[in-house]
């Protein structure tokens, strides 16, 4: 049965997550068997369910496959610079802090140029929902070492097989001071956007982190067969452990993945911190920024 | 439209450089300001911290000095007015985002209270050699404007042009203070708001749909849409079209960079400003700026008693440079004089514009203080030979 490229257009227009993204511009860049666009697909959904008024969300993404996530959804959207997604994402929020903004960035962005910005937003508590996927790798730029490839594993910048410690990223933000933190890999597709959805009702830094195969390069330095047999990988390797100690958490080389809810706590954003001590400390003197932000007009 | 009085503190008085500077910017209307503290510049971070609660403004101190532009960048596009604000060592750090600003075209305004370097230099004295970072700093082509203030009560006056400008053509601003006009104290006259022309976002009439955030109006200038507004605009620092989505080809840089700078160099006579003195039948001109332009006053006085024609150029808006300006002078001079206290840096383009019409003649300062004005004397009277 042949069909033709109109017929095709049509029905992605009828995708039930089509008015989330700019169908404009698929098709995506990214590889088949990537795990990004999954978690994409989940998001959308999980703005979808969670009744966020579109117009009302932004949307930081760094550089790197899944700094191409901003420019697929239908938000206001910012592709900023490698690492700064997190301090641009801080700057949106504090201008106009009645916006839901999320960043959705990579491991190498996030974790390894941005890390110093990524520790200190969740010390702050900044009212962000940050979305990290990890596929353990640069990928981008060839399937360098990144921050999160695992003890053994091969890079391309590690042929003989990477000797440093990886990061153990729910720990790091758990031990930051994020009030959200969570692990899933992109075939948790119901339990990951409930998950979204969850953080999205949320306030202060949330941390999810998503595991996501990369077939093109990490499967394949790492000889670990197609995409699909990583997926398959991480399905069976999976572990749900609601409320593990992050500590405990850590990734080894084709180890098992636990995943889930790791905290989930109460506390006040950085800007609501900010406005409560400025009301107490200055009384009627204070007057804190309008909702629809600083700006200027007659 | 008038300056919102929350942020004007009418009145005289007498202030630091860095003060007014920050007096300067609320008074501009600046509501957003992000910064790392460095020496010599942490004082107007300082003043802007202590008075933003009370007129809706919001201060951060971020981890860095990339962190600090990212952030105003980001704010900016929310549509609030930004300010980030450092020296030398954050200058350097600032420079990606500031690339960034350009290439998203952000109105915003960065201050650099420029000390002794390279590295780390001599953080608590005096510089003027971080004009050309100003122009070339950041990687890849764009034109930015860059101002440079003499006195506080400039300071104070010039970072309401800065903002103004960063509006109008959608630029980052760089405020190039230097150390001596920063912690210099003196009378600061402020006007009241009402006498305060304040350029507003220019925000889009266009409903969403029909808005193109990256089409250009006559001017070279796209019209901004604020985030939250329902426009769900996309902006990124790569290539893109005038829906702001990525292309990765010749002809698309070939279709936006030549615009990035030509909305600067096809301005140049509006945006340009300096003072001008005695040109005309002079013999020797002085081309300055900051505070060595008030050290140099000393230098012509001693000249023109020894019956020298001085004239003198002094530069307010720094880059773009009046090189027009400056060609029409060179054929009608003999030399002109550049003090600034660099090894040689805007005299490259005073040499350049003049093509060989006239001599230029460098006075340089490494740093850490400012020329004797003996020294400048001096030049202008070899000039004059």
């Amino acid at each position: 049965m042949s069909v033709t490229i109109e017929e095709v257009e049509a029905a992605a227009q009828k995708h039930p997550v089509a008015p989330y993204l700019r169908m404009d511009r698929m098709p995506h860049i990214w590889c088949p068997t990537c795990g990004i666009g999954t978690v994409m697909k989940c998001y959308a959904q999980a703005l979808e369910e969670a009744d966020v008024d579109m117009d009302k969300a932004a949307i930081v993404s760094g550089i790197g496959c899944t700094g191409r996530v901003a420019g697929y959804m239908n938000l206001d959207a910012f592709h900023s610079t490698h690492g700064r997604a997190i301090p641009f994402a801080t700057g949106v929020k504090l201008g106009r802090p009645e916006l839901l903004v999320t960043v959705f960035s990579g491991d190498g962005d996030l974790s390894g140029i941005g890390g110093n910005h990524f520790i200190h937003a969740a010390r702050r508590n900044m009212d962000l929902l940050v979305i990290l996927v990890n596929n353990f790798i640069y990928g981008m730029t060839g399937g360098q070492n990144a921050p999160t490839t695992p003890l053994t594993a091969k890079s391309s910048t590690m042929p003989f097989g990477n000797f440093e410690e990886p990061f153990n990223l729910p720990h790091l933000a758990a031990s930051c001071g994020a009030v959200y933190v969570a692990r899933w890999t992109c075939l948790h597709t119901r339990r990951l956007t409930k998950s979204f959805q969850e953080a999205i009702d949320r306030r202060g830094f949330r941390f999810i982190e998503v595991i996501a195969p990369c077939s093109t390069l990490y499967a394949r330095l790492n000889r670990l067969g197609s995409g699909f047999d990583l997926m398959r990988f991480y399905h069976d390797s999976a572990e749900i452990k609601h409320g593990a100690d992050p500590k405990e958490v850590g990734i080894d080389f084709q180890d098992k993945i636990i995943c889930g809810k790791f905290i989930d706590e109460d506390r006040p954003a950085m800007h609501e911190r900010m406005d409560a001590h400025y009301k107490k400390v200055l009384g009627d003197k204070y007057v804190p920024m309008p909702p629809e932000g600083g700006w200027l007009h007659e | 439209m008038k300056a919102d009085p929350a942020g004007v503190l009418t009145g005289a008085h007498y202030l630091d450089g860095d003060f007014a500077c920050g007096e300067g910017a609320m008074a501009a209307g600046c509501r957003f300001t992000a910064g790392y503290p460095i020496t010599p510049s942490t004082e107007v971070v300082e003043r802007i911290s202590r008075r933003f609660p009370m007129m809706g403004g919001t201060f951060i101190q971020m981890e860095d000095e990339l962190a600090s532009m990212a952030a105003v960048v980001g704010a900016s596009w929310t549509g609030t007015k930004c300010l980030t604000v450092t020296s030398g060592p954050g200058f350097s750090l600032m420079m990606e985002n500031i690339g960034l600003g350009a290439m998203m075209e952000t109105p915003l305004v960065v201050v650099n209270v420029q000390r002794g370097g390279p590295s780390t230099g001599l953080p608590t004295m005096t510089g003027q050699a971080d004009m050309m970072q100003a122009r070339w700093g950041s990687h890849g082509d764009y034109r930015l404007i860059a101002l440079s203030p003499q006195s506080p009560q400039e300071s104070f006056d010039l970072m309401i042009d800065a903002f103004n400008l960063s509006e109008e053509y959608r630029v980052p601003v760089l405020f190039m203070m230097d150390e001596c006009v920063g912690h210099m104290t003196e009378k600061v006259v402020i006007p009241p708001a009402d006498e305060i022309e304040i350029v507003p976002r220019k925000l889009t009439d266009k409903p969403p749909g029909e808005f193109l955030p990256y089409k250009a109006n006559g001017n070279g200038v796209p019209e901004f849409a604020r985030a939250g507004d329902g426009y769900r605009f996309h902006t990124t620092g790569l290539t893109h079209d005038e829906r702001g989505y990525p292309v990765m080809s010749a002809e698309c840089q070939e279709e936006l960079i030549p615009r990035l700078i030509n909305k600067i160099t096809d301005n140049v006579d509006k945006i340009s400003r300096f003072d001008e003195e005695n040109t005309d039948g002079a013999d020797v001109v002085l081309v300055t700026y900051g505070i060595t332009a008030r050290v140099a006053r000393m230098g012509i006085d001693m000249a023109r008693k020894k019956g020298v024609k001085v004239g003198v150029i002094r530069l307010i808006v720094v880059w773009p440079f009046p090189e027009q300006h400056i060609r029409d002078l060179a054929s009608k001079i003999k030399a002109f004089v550049v003090p600034e206290i660099n090894l040689g840096q805007m005299v490259l383009e005073v040499e350049r514009c003049a093509g060989g019409k006239a001599e230029t003649i460098l006075v340089p300062h490494a740093g850490g203080g400012v020329h004797n004005p003996q020294d400048i004397c001096d030049a202008i009277l070899r000039a004059a030979k």
